[in-house]
């Protein structure tokens, strides 16, 4: 199918918003919208970070998820407490993929499930006194843990439990930071409150007077910065660092894939922050930048166009050293990259791609698409904000579909619509549309493959781009609703 | 005859235990068998019945023993005065946890492990002052307590308490069976107190099911952890506590109460000489406003 001009993109969205009821409709046409590069700010064309609609399916989760399951998860040296029953935790361990280097149990502890399991007593007596025994348990078993963080699920808000006097107390006695996270799972409308109230918590806990982690013999120099919104998602940050690195800066923290509290500690010290997620880790930035002066930008290393880009912007804040080995780094991949795109393009250019993602990568990854020669045709999030969308408009080409927390009724409209190439979201959604027989990446974890991150992480990309768009199956299925009618009824 | 199951609901500190445990200690004279259902984490219901400081709480005993599941209802059912079946669902202290949610467990527990007894003619919920939360509205909810009485005295706060539990009780009254069987006024020597009450239950669409003398009599049986029926029989009071007993044996006077507006209680209270005729102009005037007006 060709390109949709703007007037078929709008009559597509009209005719998918049909078939909700009146009030239904009305909100969800303000989520829709047809990409206009004329607008310049988002808010004259999408809503975002409303409270989805009751009885459509979402694909977003909650506040506790956006604490405990990104941003603090993958400190790899603090122990994650999921307070409260069992399921919050149990479900969302290690299921995201944060690498990290360590011996798990021992001095690490990313994919371990620590909770209080809340049962009838505890919630109808409070939990405080299970939680203070929860730390002291914690300090025998893992002696080497670095800190504590309390991640608050659902009832610790509804019963008014103090985890704050919990973990000041505790935090006294083992001489440890111990942070209370107030992110029970009801507040806000998705997990982007979580990460926001996540931030917050490093503020108020972590950073202090931002005078550097107790012990650690910290020096600063003049090329320090730190890699923040990056969750080493099958080792991203690790693609990423190696090229700031040759660069000729320093990496002092990496916030928060493979990173660890003294870190954290630490970055209020650094010379700039780099943030790749916006989204999820704006608000510490910006916090940085007012009370340490510390300036932020953000970056792109998905493909190498964007990478490039990135790099000499990057090098922008520095001297002729840096700004030399960006071009030094950006000259000595170059021919590995122009092999990467001599090989694949042939193969993918021209197909059409509709993603749906969290944090950034429903507009990062629209650059590394490009430089494969794909087209990203329809693109939203499932928690952005209109910054978020400010930042899309311009990423994405004119015309093409813009959907905030879209509802499986909307994209699976959209895909028969529309006809992609492939399509890049979650889990979810993964098995819907490749029933309908469409090629799909997981775009959240990589699909267990990556990193995606950075000049190797392109040379991934570009291959499983390909692996799962050439892939011969797909010509050997058949959708259940083009099957012949005699099949349906020998089934029966 | 199928169990007729009460709960006592009225303002904090209104005497809801007090009047629950010589009420069914009544009962009990009249060989009526009676369990009592405490639905306050203070689990003072049955005191006076036990002649105990505080019995021993489900919560607190389902705590000890890890969960409810692991109790046993011989555990937690205590036989007190007049072969009373008491228990108290107990809760946390002030402050901390969700006392609500621990009358819900309690309450589930007992019916689980079979604590309502076909033998049973009464069962009494003694709820505490407020219904701050649903858990506390547990006793009234479909297939528990069909019939409220409400504590009360003539009293400013305790009407107005009265009346928005009489606004509780119609929700549920539309969606269940509950139903308001009358008001129970204890005394607090007010003036023309009797009539006052009478005259709101009128407009709630109910009866003042008794009126409770104030006695130093229910004092002194308290302090020796004893209902009055039980401390002192001959005692007139306890005459007082059996006419309630008698009335509510055959109380079928049970409504969907028509709860009134705050300016028609404000306007029975004016009537009754309880709330001053209401002065607009004064409205919002400080006492400096009001010394420059003179």
């Amino acid at each position: 199918m060709a390109v949709m001009t703007r007037n078929e993109t709008e009559a597509l969205i009209q005719e998918v918003l049909e078939i909700y009821p009146e009030k239904a409709q009305k909100d969800r046409a303000k989520h829709l919208t047809t990409n206009d590069h004329e607008v310049e700010q988002s808010k004259k064309c999408i809503t975002s970070n409303k409270k989805s609609l009751p009885g459509v399916m979402t694909i977003r989760g909650c506040a506790y998820a956006g604490s405990k399951g990104v941003v603090w998860g993958p400190i790899k040296d603090m122990i994650h407490i999921s307070h409260g029953p069992v399921g919050c935790g149990q479900y969302s361990r290690a299921g995201r993929r944060n690498y990290y280097i360590g011996t798990t149990g021992v001095n690490t502890f990313v994919t371990m499930n620590f909770t209080s399991d809340f049962q009838e007593k505890d919630i109808v007596f409070g939990g405080d006194k299970k939680l203070a025994k929860l730390i002291d348990e914690v300090e025998t078993l893992f002696p080497l843990n670095k800190g504590i963080s309390v991640q608050s699920e659902c009832p610790i808000g509804l019963i008014g439990d103090d985890i704050e006097a919990v973990s000041k107390k505790k935090s006294a006695e083992i001489g440890k930071t111990v942070v209370p996270v107030r992110c029970e799972g009801f507040r806000g409308v998705s997990q982007s409150l979580g990460h926001h109230i996540a931030n917050d918590s490093i503020r108020d806990w972590v950073f202090k007077d931002g005078e550097g982690a107790k012990g650690t013999n910290y020096e600063p120099g003049p090329y320090d910065v730190s890699v923040i919104g990056d969750y080493n998602i099958g080792g991203d940050a690790w693609s990423s660092r190696i090229l700031l690195e040759e660069m000729g800066l320093r990496v002092v923290a990496q916030w928060s894939g493979d990173g660890t509290l003294a870190e954290l500690e630490n970055t209020p010290r650094v010379k700039l922050n780099l943030l790749h997620c916006y989204r999820s880790m704006n608000y510490i930035s910006r916090h940085m930048e007012e009370k340490y002066g510390i300036p932020w930008m953000e970056y792109n290393f998905f493909g190498p166009t964007k990478i490039n880009e990135s790099l000499r912007k990057i090098a922008s804040f520095f001297d002729d050293k840096i700004k030399e080995g960006a071009e030094r780094v950006i000259e000595k991949y170059k021919p590995e990259m122009d092999a990467i795109q001599e090989k694949y393009v042939p193969r993918l250019k021209g197909k059409r791609v509709m993603l749906f993602v969290g944090g950034l990568r429903p507009r990062h990854t629209i650059g590394a698409y490009e430089d494969l020669g794909m087209e990203v045709v329809g693109t939203g999030y499932e928690f952005g904000h209109n910054d978020d969308y400010d930042r899309t408009i311009k990423e994405m080409g004119n015309a093409t579909l813009i959907y905030d927390d879209v509802t499986g009724y909307e994209f699976e409209e959209f895909a028969k619509r529309i006809k992609p190439d492939l399509i890049g979201s979650g889990i979810k959604e993964k098995y819907i549309f490749q029933k309908m027989g469409i090629p799909f990446r997981q775009m959240h974890s990589w699909d267990y493959s990556g990193p995606y991150h950075g000049y190797d992480g392109f040379a991934i990309f570009a291959r499983d781009m390909d692996m799962t768009l050439n892939n011969p199956c797909w010509d050997q299925v058949t959708p259940p609703w083009n099957k012949p009618a005699e099949a349906t009824t020998e089934a029966d | 005859m199928a169990i007729r199951q009460c709960a006592i609901y009225g303002k904090g500190g209104i005497g809801k235990s007090t009047t629950t445990q010589n009420l069914v200690a009544a009962l009990a004279e009249l060989k009526q068998k009676v369990m009592i259902v405490g639905c306050d984490p203070k689990a003072d219901s049955t005191r006076l019945m036990l002649h105990a400081k505080a019995q021993n709480t489900i919560m607190h005993l389902a705590a000890e023993a890890g969960s409810v599941e692991d109790l046993e209802l011989d555990d937690v059912l205590k036989m007190g005065y007049g072969d009373t079946k008491c228990v108290e669902s107990g809760g946390p202290e002030p402050g901390v946890g969700c006392a609500g949610r621990g009358v819900i467990t309690a309450i589930n527990f007992l019916e689980e492990e079979g604590a309502y007894d076909d033998d049973l003619d009464f069962v009494f919920y003694d709820v505490l002052g407020d219904v701050v939360c649903g858990g506390f509205a547990m006793p009234i909810r479909e297939n528990k307590a069909q019939e409220i009485y409400i504590v009360v005295s003539g009293e400013m706060m305790a009407m107005y308490a009265a009346n928005n539990i009489a606004k509780g009780i119609v929700k549920y009254a539309n969606s269940g069976g509950v139903r308001l069987g009358g008001l129970i006024c204890n005394s607090r020597n007010t003036d023309r107190e009797a009539e006052l009450i009478e005259a709101l239950a009128e407009k709630l669409g109910t009866h003042m099911v008794h009126f409770i003398p104030r006695d130093n009599a229910v004092q002194r049986a308290e302090i020796r952890r004893m209902t009055c029926i039980e401390y002192d029989p001959s005692a007139k009071q306890s005459d007082e506590y059996r006419a309630l007993a008698n009335k509510i044996i055959s109380n079928d006077k049970l409504v969907i109460p028509t709860p009134i507006t705050m300016d028609e209680l404000e306007e029975l209270l004016t009537e009754f000489g309880i709330l001053e005729e209401e002065d607009e102009s004064i409205v919002g005037q400080t006492a400096a406003q009001e010394t420059l007006a003179v």
